[in-house]
């Protein structure tokens, strides 16, 4: 497939076109420890060209981008621009090659001003001393040229920024680098909708100069506002590279998505033993979440999908506490309660594994004895005299083995079996309510089943299951409902055993969330059943 | 209640005032009043104006020349180590190593100079090339073989202890009787030699940090090695040139104690407690622990500080107990105000951030608006 009209057209236009495109990667291949993460992937992006990548989540996108980046080097495969290879042992030389990358974590100093991080490293000097002057010019003349609507002061702070400023800077920063290639990795994830409108602009400023820009974005309306090209992978391969104007948003779902379900998942519960309502929310709200109406029934497993950033984990942290509901009412057996703090939270029977359970859920240099008895001491005196707990039991209800006995300290054991004992943790408080967040994350695949096992053992047992995933496949086998969130607000529910397509839409919000019916997703099913045509939006 | 406060409507839009009209008054008051470091001399101005009341009501004057000279006397040798603390605090480090770096130079000083004003040169020099050595491990060993600095420095001053210990007990005589004279107890004009040295030092200090590439760069260390790495910053050398300027600041501390003195001393570094204390001066001074954000006019508040409590417990005869219990209190007390300062800001940093939701911002406007 060649290289779209219109991106020909782009690059005819500017001074650099060339026959090959800017940016070749050949045969890209990246394994960790023996796990392969990159199956060897092709990718070209020419100059003037905006080629968005997409894919779900664990795809490889990200390992793809840092690999041009210089941040991770390729088991196999080679990189050229601009005709020449490049082997990039360190960020520093993909800079020098002209490669820039903004990470969703910004790589700015909030402590310094806006022009000396945009000259970082490359202050311009007059004799001995630095020349501010110059550098503020420079830095002025450079965010005006690309961005004159929000014009920031080269001497402001840049924690006092706002997010798409700090953005802004960045980009100012990779200009000033004379960057060729510039790779932005979720960029429009923590704007406002406004905000997202002006980063439109300015990446279309960078397309007309002759940038080869590299997009990662789930969201797929950028998409096809943006990028003349787009490549999906999935599971580490190429899926296809097609041209923008040529594929459906409901064709590309279908090749991001479109996995079998392999795994093997414990069979869900009898929905017509699902037990009263647990936990009930209305009207939820935090700094990042809002109208949150939410109800977790005891005995059942509800799923949350939902993309990275888009308030998952906040959801889970508010329900425990930790960072508490603002606004909203939580009521637990139709009680209403105030839960603001996770001792609180712990009080009233709620139990939360956290997604880092190396920084969150375990003090790694304690025994497994220790850990295990840690939320159970930190219960009320009264509540804890009720509860006599036994180490060895709550180990063998989560089948921990552990060959060092109880006195092992947490940090040798399998990522499984801290996960095993984070849950045995929570199981000495007799919770009525358990968060998962990303239970399985970072666990080998045979653990996994045990993991899942016990979860559900949870919910049979009669305790209401929060289950948060970004995998997929998880949040599908294990829920006996799901719902997706988006933007800091529930986008939509869905019952036991939807398809990856049916959430990825809810999750992107190609649809209009309200209008969403029971018609709606018929016909999308219907969509993608007969995408190998493939009409136009 | 639901009022709705209009959204974005305090976003910092600073850009649009635009720095450069601004009269020189106003940008002055601005930055006294906003800047952490104009904050610091303000509390500087406030404790010296209570201290005077204090020690007024006692009967006696705070402020009186003499007194003044001697509280600018007392902070010099303090001061001069707590410059180069500054730097290597601002770049996420620390050295313990200071208390005895200047006892070691300063009996350093005594050796070289053995009696003879001829001697004098070669003994500055031999102190400031002391210094820089020790500061040059110091670096090394923090950077290359990534030891924690405060392990490093401890190690480092360990070694210089039991150094000193085996070759000499007791003072050391032999620094220059003209070098006592000068550099020690002579004037120029109204102000003492050691003084004029103290602003220099100071001046320098500054001109390094805010002119220099070395003193953005070591900014820039402070605040993320990582993304000083990135960005092309030699990470390593930029931390070993502030210990080596930490170190020598405290050699050239050594050697102005030495003058005083006239001996070289086995003790006078730890006697002094110069190295928590020229710390307690940074941090006291605005200068952020953990690195990247501070001063160094600050920290010289900082000591100033220090040197107005100690002249006024010493007017007042406090005993020693109670002297130290109010300086660690003022210590911690302004430290805390610090850090609510950064929380405060992280705060409004977010709360700046994506209003996508179309949530009314909460508590505190609603508070206002009630």
């Amino acid at each position: 497939m060649s290289p779209g009209e219109e991106s020909r057209e782009a690059a005819g236009g500017a001074a650099t076109a060339t026959r090959s495109p800017l940016l070749q990667m050949r045969g890209i291949k990246k394994d960790f420890l023996g796990v392969h993460v990159l199956h060897g992937i092709d990718l070209e992006c020419a100059a003037g060209e905006v080629h968005a990548i997409v894919g779900e989540n664990g795809a490889g996108k990200s390992t793809l981008m840092k690999i041009l980046a210089g941040v991770y080097t390729p088991s196999a495969g080679e990189i050229i621009i601009d005709g020449t290879p490049q082997k990039f042992n360190h960020p520093l030389e993909a800079q020098q090659a002209g490669v820039s990358i903004i990470y969703q974590e910004f790589n700015l100093l909030p402590d310094r001003t806006v022009a000396e991080n945009v000259f970082l490293g490359r202050e311009p000097k007059k004799g001995f001393i630095v020349d501010r002057a110059k550098m503020e010019r420079d830095t002025a003349k450079l965010l005006h040229e690309f961005a004159p609507d929000d014009p920031i002061a080269p001497d402001e702070l840049v924690g006092r920024l706002s997010v798409a400023q700090q953005q802004t800077v960045e980009i100012a920063k990779a200009l000033s680098l004379d960057s060729k290639i510039l790779v932005m990795d979720e960029p429009t994830a923590s704007l406002a909708a406004h905000e997202v409108e002006r980063l439109f602009d300015r990446v279309k400023r960078l397309r007309e100069r002759g940038m080869a820009i590299l997009y990662i974005s789930h969201r797929l309306k950028e998409i096809f506002e943006l990028a003349q090209r787009i490549t999906v992978l999935k599971d580490g391969n190429k899926v296809k590279t097609v041209n923008a104007d040529e594929v459906t948003s409901a064709e590309l779902v279908k090749l991001m998505v479109g996995r079998e379900l392999d795994q093997y998942f414990p069979p869900r519960g009898d929905p017509s033993k699902r037990g009263d309502v647990k936990l009930r929310v209305r009207g939820g709200a935090t700094e990042v979440l809002s109208n949150i109406d939410l109800d977790i029934h005891a005995g059942e497993i509800l799923g949350v999908a939902g993309l990275q950033g888009s308030g998952r984990t906040e959801l889970a942290r508010a329900i425990f506490g930790a960072d508490p509901f603002l606004e909203g009412t939580v009521e637990i057996d139709g009680k209403p309660v105030k839960i603001n703090s996770p001792k609180q939270a712990i009080a009233h029977g709620i139990g939360f594994v956290s997604e880092d359970r190396k920084t969150e859920g375990l003090t790694l240099a304690q025994s497994i004895r220790d850990n295990v008895a840690l939320a159970w001491r930190g219960l009320a005196r009264g509540r804890r005299s009720q509860l006599s707990i036994n180490v060895k039991d709550l180990c063998q209800a989560v089948e921990l083995r552990s060959r060092g006995g109880l006195g092992q300290e947490v940090r040798y054991l399998s990522g499984g079996n801290q996960q095993k004992v984070v849950i045995a943790k929570w199981l000495a408080t007799e919770p009525q309510l358990v968060i998962f967040d990303e239970p399985t994350r970072g666990i080998d695949v045979g653990a996994k089943a045990g993991i899942h096992d016990l979860i559900r053992g949870l919910a049979n047992e009669g305790v209401a299951v929060l289950m948060i995933s970004s995998e997929l496949p998880e949040v599908i086998g294990m829920s006996d409902r799901i719902i997706v969130m988006r933007n800091g607000q529930i986008a939509g529910e869905l019952p036991a055993g939807p398809t990856e397509a049916e959430i990825m839409f809810l999750a992107t919000g190609e649809e209009d969330i309200e209008a969403k019916t029971e018609a709606d997703l018929a016909k999308i099913q219907e969509e993608l059943s007969s995408a190998g045509e493939g009409g136009k939006s | 209640m639901t009022t709705s406060t209009p959204p974005v409507a305090q976003h910092p839009g600073p850009a649009a005032q635009g720095g450069s009209q601004r009269s020189a008054a106003s940008r002055f008051w601005r930055a006294l009043t906003k800047t952490t470091t104009g904050q610091v001399y303000l509390a500087l101005i406030a404790i010296l104006v209570i201290c005077w009341a204090v020690v007024a009501i006692k009967g006696s004057n705070l402020l009186t020349i003499d007194s003044i000279t001697d509280m600018l006397i007392r902070s010099v040798a303090l001061g001069i180590v707590a410059a180069g603390q500054t730097l290597v605090i601002i770049g996420m480090s620390l050295d313990l190593s200071v208390a005895w770096v200047i006892s070691l130079t300063s009996i350093v000083a005594a050796v070289v100079m053995d009696g003879s004003n001829g001697n004098i040169v070669p003994g500055i020099l031999a102190v400031l090339a002391v210094g820089a050595a020790i500061g040059l491990a110091n670096g090394l060993i923090i950077t290359k073989l990534r030891v924690n600095p405060f392990i490093a420095t401890l190690g480092v001053a360990l070694i210089i202890q039991s150094i000193i210990e085996s070759n000499w007990d007791g003072v050391v005589e032999g620094v220059a009787k003209g070098f006592e004279n000068s550099l020690g107890y002579s004037e120029i004009g109204p102000l003492p030699i050691a003084v004029l040295l103290l602003a220099a030092v100071y001046l320098a200090v500054w001109f390094l940090l805010r002119y220099t590439r070395f003193g953005h760069q070591l900014y820039a260390v402070g605040g993320s090695e990582e993304v000083s790495k990135l960005s092309g910053v030699r990470t390593h050398r930029v931390l070993i040139t502030a210990h080596v300027i930490c170190a020598v600041c405290a050699a050239i501390t050594g050697l102005y104690l030495a003058s005083r003195l006239g001996a070289g001393s086995p003790l006078v570094g730890t006697d002094g407690g110069y190295d928590l204390e020229s710390i307690a001066a940074v941090v006291l001074g605005g200068t952020y622990l953990l690195g990247g954000r501070g001063s160094v006019l600050g920290t010289l508040a900082g000591v100033f500080i220090l040197a107005i409590l100690d002249s006024t417990f010493n007017a007042l005869e406090v005993n020693a107990f109670a002297k130290d219990v109010v300086r660690g209190v003022i210590i911690i007390v302004a430290v805390a105000a610090y850090s609510f300062r950064a929380k405060g800001r992280r705060v409004r940093k977010i709360g700046a951030g994506p209003a996508a939701t179309g949530n009314a911002p909460q508590t505190q406007t609603q508070g206002a608006n009630a």
